[in-house]
C-alpha cells in the first residue's frame, strides 16, 4: 500500500467527480457537498464506468406510498443498467454483500504536510505547500 | 509468455468477433428523412405531424428511468441523441467490442403504428432508405433492415419487394404490438413476401396498437412495463403457431429481439401440453407448437438472463437450442448486453463463438 496524491481539492466540485489511473488501476474520486470519496472506476456488473454515472441520493419507502429521500448526491446509478452504488462504501445498495466496488481510503491533506512525506507517491503531480490535496491509499 | 497471460485475463478486444443483432440508429432531427419523403408528407408532418394510437405521439408509452431509454455514457459530444453520431457508434461500440456486423433496428416514428396508413408508409420508405444512406453506406459493418408499416399489407409487401435484392438489407422488420396478434390472416401476405424472398421477419419489442401493454391493463410502472415485453412476445409465438402460419409458410423465419429467454421453455411445453389435449380446435397444425418454434423461430440474446446459479443459463441454453439465439446488445439503450459479461456463465470457446457470431453469421448469410 502506499498513498497517491491524485487531485486538488480544487479540482473537483461538489458534485462532480474525476477520474485518475492509479497503480494501473481507474478510481473515481467524486466530491459530495466538500466531502471527497474514492471507488473502483468498474462497475461490477457489466464493466461500465461509473465516473460517467449519475449522481443521485437515496429513496427509501417505510410502506407503499411513502417515500423517504435521504443522502443526496451519495450514490452514483452505473451509466448503463442503474445499479445504485453508496460512495461511502462501494457497495450497491440491492446486493451489498455480492455486488460491490473497491472504497478506497481517501484523506484530504494539506500541501506543507504532504512535502515532508518521503513515501508518497507523487511522481506526476507537483505539490505546493499552499494547496489542498486529495491523497487516496492503494 | 505473453500468449498465456492473454488467455488468462478476461478477453481481449482483438479476440472478440461479434455480430450485433440489435444496434438502434437514431436521427438528429427528423429533417434527416426529408431528402427521402414526398412534399406532400413533409408537409403533412408539418401541418398534421404523426398520430399514433396513443397521446403524446413523440412520447414513449411509459417514461423510460433514462432520458431516451439510453446509456447515460451514449450522448455525443456534438449533441444529438444517443445513436445518432456513427464515430460515437465506432468508438465505443463497434470497435472496442469487436462488431463484425450489426444489424440496424430503427425504432423511432414508429411507422407500423401510424393510424394513416400512406404515411405509415411513406416513412418506412423513407427510413429504410436513410438507413442506407445515412449507415451502411458510411459503415460497411452495418446492416439495414427493411421496415414496414405492417398494417397495410399491399404497402408493405411492395417495400419489401422494392428492397428484396439489395443487399444492403437482411431482414424484414415489424414491432409486435400489432392491431391484430401476428399471427392472424391479415398479415399473412407478409409472411408469403418473406418467405419467397428468403427473408427472416424480425419481431423487435415495442409499437402502439392502442391496446394496454399487459394483459391486466395500463401498468404503473416502467419495471412493469419492461417485464411486460416478455408477454407481447409469447402472444406473438402463440398467434404464430396457432394460426398456422409455420404451416402455411414452411419456409419462414422469424427472430424474437429482447423478449428475454427464460420463458421460451416453459411457454412451449404449456403450448405442447394443451395441444395435446386440445388439439382438435386447430386441426391446421401437424405438428406440436414447440417443434414449430424449434424449427421457424431465433431469439436474440438481450436482455440476457441472470439466474442464480451458472448452471441454470447453460440448461435454458440446451432447452432453447443454442443454435437458435442470437447475439445482440441494445446499443446505445440503457440495458446494453456487453460482449465480455453479459453470459454470467462458464462457456467453452467455442460456444462464446456460436454464440457471438456463428449463429448470426449463418442464420444472416454473412460473413
Amino acid at each position: 500500500m502506499a498513498r497517491h496524491v491524485v487531485a486538488t481539492v480544487d479540482d473537483i466540485a461538489p458534485g462532480q467527480r474525476k477520474l485518475v489511473q492509479v497503480e494501473g488501476r481507474d478510481i473515481g474520486i467524486f466530491n459530495v457537498g466538500g466531502e471527497f470519496f474514492a471507488i473502483a472506476n468498474r462497475c461490477p456488473h457489466e464493466g461500465a464506468s461509473l465516473c460517467k454515472g449519475r449522481v443521485v441520493g437515496l429513496v427509501e419507502s417505510s410502506e407503499p406510498g411513502s417515500y423517504q429521500f435521504s443522502r443526496p448526491g451519495e450514490m452514483v446509478r452505473c451509466p448503463w443498467h442503474g445499479w445504485e452504488f453508496d460512495l461511502r462504501t462501494g457497495k450497491s445498495f440491492c446486493d451489498p454483500r455480492r455486488t460491490k466496488v473497491r472504497a478506497f481510503d481517501l484523506k484530504v491533506e494539506e500541501g506543507a504536510a504532504l512535502v515532508e512525506e518521503t513515501l508518497l507517491r507523487a511522481e506526476t503531480f507537483p505539490v505546493s505547500i499552499e494547496r489542498q490535496y486529495v491523497v487516496i491509499e492503494v | 509468455m505473453s500468449t498465456l497471460e492473454l488467455d488468462r485475463g478476461r478477453p481481449t478486444e482483438a479476440k472478440l468477433r461479434v455480430i450485433d443483432c440489435d444496434i438502434h440508429p437514431a436521427m438528429n432531427a427528423w429533417t434527416e428523412v426529408h431528402p427521402y419523403l414526398a412534399k406532400k408528407w413533409i408537409e403533412h408532418l408539418t401541418v398534421y405531424g404523426s398520430h399514433l394510437r396513443h397521446a403524446f405521439s413523440e412520447a414513449l408509452t411509459h417514461p423510460r428511468m433514462s432520458p431516451d431509454a439510453a446509456r447515460v455514457d451514449a450522448y455525443p459530444d456534438e449533441g444529438g441523441p444517443p445513436g445518432s453520431s456513427l464515430s460515437l457508434m465506432r468508438s465505443q461500440h463497434l470497435d472496442p467490442n469487436g462488431v463484425a456486423f450489426g444489424m440496424l433496428i430503427p425504432l423511432r416514428w414508429n411507422p407500423g403504428s401510424q393510424r394513416n396508413l400512406d404515411f405509415g408508409v411513406a416513412l418506412t420508405q423513407a427510413m429504410n432508405t436513410w438507413q442506407v444512406e445515412r449507415w451502411v453506406k458510411n459503415e460497411p459493418r452495418l446492416r439495414a433492415s427493411i421496415l414496414i408499416a405492417q398494417e397495410d399489407t399491399v404497402g408493405s409487401v411492395a417495400e419489401i419487394e422494392a428492397r428484396a435484392s439489395d443487399p444492403n438489407f437482411t431482414q424484414i422488420l415489424l414491432l409486435p404490438r400489432t392491431d391484430e396478434p401476428l399471427g392472424r390472416r391479415r398479415y399473412w401476405p407478409i409472411f408469403e413476401a418473406a418467405a419467397r424472398n428468403n427473408l427472416p421477419v424480425a419481431v423487435h419489442v415495442g409499437g402502439t396498437n392502442g391496446h394496454p401493454s399487459t394483459g391486466g391493463g395500463w401498468p404503473s410502472y416502467y419495471m412493469e412495463e419492461h417485464h411486460a415485453v416478455a408477454e407481447t412476445m409469447q402472444s406473438v409465438l402463440s398467434s404464430l403457431v396457432f394460426e398456422g402460419v409455420f404451416e402455411r409458410f414452411p419456409a419462414l423465419r422469424v427472430v424474437i429481439m429482447e423478449g428475454g429467454l427464460g420463458w421460451i421453455p416453459s411457454f412451449s411445453a404449456r403450448m405442447d401440453k394443451h395441444w395435446l389435449r386440445l388439439r382438435s380446435e386447430v386441426p391446421h397444425l401437424k405438428r406440436s407448437p414447440s417443434e414449430y418454434v424449434r424449427e421457424h423461430v431465433w431469439f436474440t440474446t438481450q436482455p440476457m438472463e441472470e439466474p442464480g446459479r451458472a448452471s441454470q443459463l447453460i440448461d435454458l441454453f440446451d432447452r432453447i437450442g443454442w443454435d437458435r439465439l442470437l447475439f445482440s446488445t441494445d446499443y446505445p439503450h440503457w440495458d446494453f448486453d456487453d460482449p465480455r459479461h453479459a453470459f454470467k456463465a462458464p462457456l467453452s470457446e467455442a460456444q462464446r463463438a456460436q454464440l457471438l457470431y456463428g449463429n448470426a453469421q449463418a442464420f444472416y448469410g454473412i460473413g
